[in-house]
């Protein structure tokens, strides 16, 4: 009898410490993040209540669906960014992947090899670049960039500029279709954010990536191989772009040859707004989401409200600033308090 | 009686911690060449600094020419003509000798700058100290003896009546010294009053009129050179206060647990020893004697161009540091923030970064192991700190060593170089450092020491070697180690 109480006296306290834990976790973020959420609460509200499309399911699941493909390639350069790195290339990785696997697909090759090529097209892209950048001293900006324009130049004159139409319905449906009520895109991004928080948060290779990009010669002393940790994570943003190139090119249901340009710095933004720090060293993936939905939201909201798209530019780029000083200003008290 | 240039009377400087000058007179006479000699440490880069206007006396007074003038900045100093020539060079390598002399006071003509004029003139200061350098020529283009030889026109171009040269001879050839020494003839013909830093005694006799000896922050002795050997020099160098002092155990001492053959690099030749398990194998040298470039070409940083390693007797290679925490070697470097912190990191980040393997699987992490082995080592170091989440960072020094060497103890190594342990760290914790080495020791580690602190040496190392110019110039066992024994192999006499 004494032991059943006990018992459930232990279940009780054990589900009590779950609970407090649950809340300490989420204190813990609303310490972190609190700048970056109250930001998104207000954008959320102004347009919930300034356009009657916004607060809608179907707009919802659409802006999760335009997010994803930010959030592919934000979560490989969240990793860059704490690793003291950067990435230029994965906008013109999009179009090239886009391309491989639109031309496969027109030639009649089974959809899922015309994937499985894309991802190894952008795989390789990466691998090349993080190759590069690991092996010599040259900056990863000058590189990347390097590789964005020549991947960007091939795309062009392979295409000759033109567009390349799908009519494959399996390819149609990677991007465009959904599992139940849930878009596919959706799916791939709660994988690749699990996937991306597991590396960071549970691997070694995760705590060598804060390593090289808080003290690269500690990280060296310390044994840490820096030259894998840097051709990983290039790696896995080549891959990451082309997951990101193919929803696009589905989606769209052609692939332009200007398609995915600036995307890496949509990417850069968001990570930078999740509280990331371009010095390195420092940042998390639930930081670069919460940057990715800013993002989304304003893109999506400045459409509802059917702004004209040049100036579209104008008020996202003044609305990002504001939003990376918030950032600032808190964990500047942050630094100082700890 | 004569004038003196300058007179800096009873100087006192304090840093947090650190009493570094504590009542320094030191007189300069025009036209003379006055070395100052002292261990790393005694205060000689100090008082330079505070000449110099880089640092701001506590106390104390600085007579130039007669008057009591107080050095405010670097604009002060050079108004009242005194300039500093730093061990490291301070010249911008792509612009021309002219523009590096005339920077920030470039001369005009109709309002764009007179490239002419000022390498005419520029020209004009070189051939009056008889030098042969061409004034339009890049700086990269010249050796470090003409850089030097630049700096000291750039000084006489200020009109300079005290020059302070901060060991110019140290990365000269002996042509090139003899050259430099011509050149300070010249400097005190004309009346000016030469600082003269240095660690090599062998050179005194050639230019030193006279002689002040630095010890714990205080001027211990001035007297003219010819009335002084160089054997009493070290003798008021080196009569240093054994403070902090730490008795180790004696334990048994084991069998060779790394063994170097003939090691050398771009900036060490030749070197031979090997360290035995449960000792402390001791490196003493002065600043810049390549004790610290022998131990990065062992551990893979820089290349070694010749020489063989053992670890237990087996011939193995090292490439890159990599390669080193594999076979055991910890390397715990000199430069703390720089090299051997994750400063944004915290405590406990900082000190399973090299032990991951030991709760982490794939991406299984065992939180349960990572805090244990945390919480062990925070206790066994006693290291001081609010939390395991703290950054490393805001802790004292002594307990980011602490950290550092915690984080190296995880990964077990067989043999441990620390070098310079208990650098910027206070009294209390260094003891307690020693205490830790002593007791690593006891447990088998081989460690090998770098100290500038020779009474710290003394105290802790089983053996010495001293270095000198990339070399060893002495092996010194326990029982015949004083710092006259020291400081003799590692200064020229």
């Amino acid at each position: 009898m004494e032991n059943v109480t006990n018992q459930a006296g232990k279940a009780l306290k054990g589900e009590n410490s779950n609970i407090s834990g649950f809340f300490k976790v989420i204190g813990k973020w609303i310490a972190r993040y609190g700048a970056q959420l109250c930001f998104l609460a207000i954008l959320f509200l102004v347009l919930a209540f300034s356009t009657t499309t916004f607060f809608t399911a179907k707009n919802l699941i659409n802006v999760m669906r335009q997010v994803s493909i930010n959030v592919f390639v934000a979560c490989a350069m969240t990793m860059i960014l704490i690793a003291g790195g950067i990435d230029l290339s994965i906008g013109a990785v999009m179009a090239t992947t886009g391309m491989v696997a639109a031309y496969m697909s027109l030639a009649g090759i089974p959809f899922f090899l015309c994937v499985l090529a894309g991802l190894a097209v952008g795989t390789i892209a990466g691998l090349v670049n993080g190759i590069i950048i690991a092996n010599t001293n040259m900056q990863p900006f000058i590189v990347t960039y390097s590789t964005q324009i020549i991947l960007r130049g091939m795309v062009y004159v392979i295409t000759a500029a033109g567009t390349v139409r799908l009519t494959s319905e399996a390819f149609l449906n990677f991007g465009g279709g959904s599992l139940g009520p849930i878009p596919w895109p959706i799916l791939y991004m709660i994988v690749v954010i699990v996937f991306s928080v597991l590396i960071l948060n549970r691997s070694k290779l995760g705590r060598h990536i804060y390593a090289i990009g808080g003290n690269p010669k500690a990280a060296e002393y310390s044994g840490i191989n820096i030259k894998k940790v840097k051709i990983f994570i290039y790696t896995l943003s080549g891959t990451l772009a082309a997951l990101s190139g193919l929803v696009l090119t589905s989606r769209n249901s052609s692939m332009q040859p200007s398609v995915g340009t600036g995307l890496e710095m949509d990417a850069i933004a968001a990570v930078v707004l999740g509280g990331t720090s371009m010095a390195g060293g420092q940042g998390a993936i639930a930081g670069t989401i919460i940057g990715a939905f800013i993002i989304g939201f304003i893109n999506n909201g400045l459409n509802l409200m059917q702004m004209d798209s040049f100036w579209q530019y104008i008020v996202k780029g003044i609305v990002i600033l504001i939003a990376v000083y918030m950032d600032f200003v808190k964990s500047k008290k942050l630094q100082k308090g700890k | 009686m004569e004038q003196y240039l300058l007179e800096m009377k009873n100087i006192h400087k304090r840093f947090p911690g650190v009493y570094a000058l504590k009542g320094v007179n030191l007189c300069v006479r025009p036209g003379e060449v006055h070395a100052i000699l002292g261990e790393n440490g005694a205060g000689k880069s100090t008082l330079i600094n505070i000449l110099g206007g880089i640092l701001q006396k506590d106390e104390g007074e600085i007579w130039i020419n007669g008057r009591n003038e107080e050095i405010h900045g670097v604009l002060d100093a050079r108004n009242y003509g005194i300039n500093i020539i730093h061990q490291e060079l301070v010249l911008v390598p792509y612009l021309t000798v002219a523009e590096n002399i005339f920077i920030n006071r470039e001369e005009t003509k109709h309002g764009l700058v007179d490239f002419a004029g000022m390498r005419r003139k520029a020209q004009r200061f070189i051939d009056e100290l008889g030098l042969e350098i061409d004034a339009g020529q890049k700086i990269d283009a010249l050796t470090v003896a003409q850089q030097q030889m630049v700096e000291i026109v750039k000084a006489v171009s200020f009109q300079a009546r005290i020059i302070v040269m901060d060991e110019p001879t140290s990365s000269l050839s002996d042509k090139e010294i003899t050259a430099l020494f011509g050149c300070i003839k010249t400097l005190k013909a004309r009346g000016i009053g030469i600082i003269y830093i240095t660690h090599r005694l062998n050179e005194l006799s050639e230019i030193a009129d006279t002689i002040t000896v630095l010890r714990d922050g205080a001027s211990i002795i001035t007297k003219p050179y010819r009335e002084i050997t160089n054997d009493e020099i070290v003798k008021y160098m080196v009569g240093r206060e054994v403070t902090n002092y730490y008795t180790r155990t004696s334990h048994p001492i084991g069998e060779v647990a790394l063994s170097v053959k003939n090691l050398s690099s771009a900036k060490v030749h030749g070197l031979n020893f090997e360290v035995r398990r449960g000792e402390i194998l001791g490196f003493a040298g002065i600043v810049g004697a390549g004790r610290t470039e022998a131990m990065k070409a062992i551990v893979g940083l820089d290349e070694k161009t010749d020489g063989q390693i053992e670890i237990n007797g087996k011939p193995i290679v090292i490439r890159r540091p990599a390669d080193a925490y594999r076979l055991g070697i910890g390397y715990i470097p000199e430069s703390r923030r720089e090299e051997g912190i994750f400063p944004e990191q915290s405590v406990g980040f900082n000190m399973v970064i090299k032990v991951l393997d030991q709760f982490i699987k794939g991406v299984h992490l065992n939180k349960a192991k990572e805090t244990e082995i945390i919480q062990r080592y925070i206790r066994e170091l006693s290291v001081k700190t609010p939390s395991v989440d703290s950054f490393i960072k805001n802790l004292s020094g002594g307990n980011q060593q602490k950290v550092v060497i915690s984080s190296w103890l995880a990964s077990a190594p067989g043999i441990l170089i620390m070098d310079e342990p208990t650098r910027g760290i206070d009294v209390g914790a260094k003891a307690e450092i020693y205490a830790l080495m002593n007791d690593l020791a006891a447990h088998g580690i081989a460690i090998i020491m770098i100290s500038s602190e020779l009474p710290e040496i003394i105290n802790m190392a089983d053996r010495v070697m001293v270095m000198k110019d990339g070399r060893i110039t002495k092996e010194l066992l326990h029982d015949q180690l004083t710092q006259e024994e020291i400081m003799k192999y590692a200064v020229d006499i």
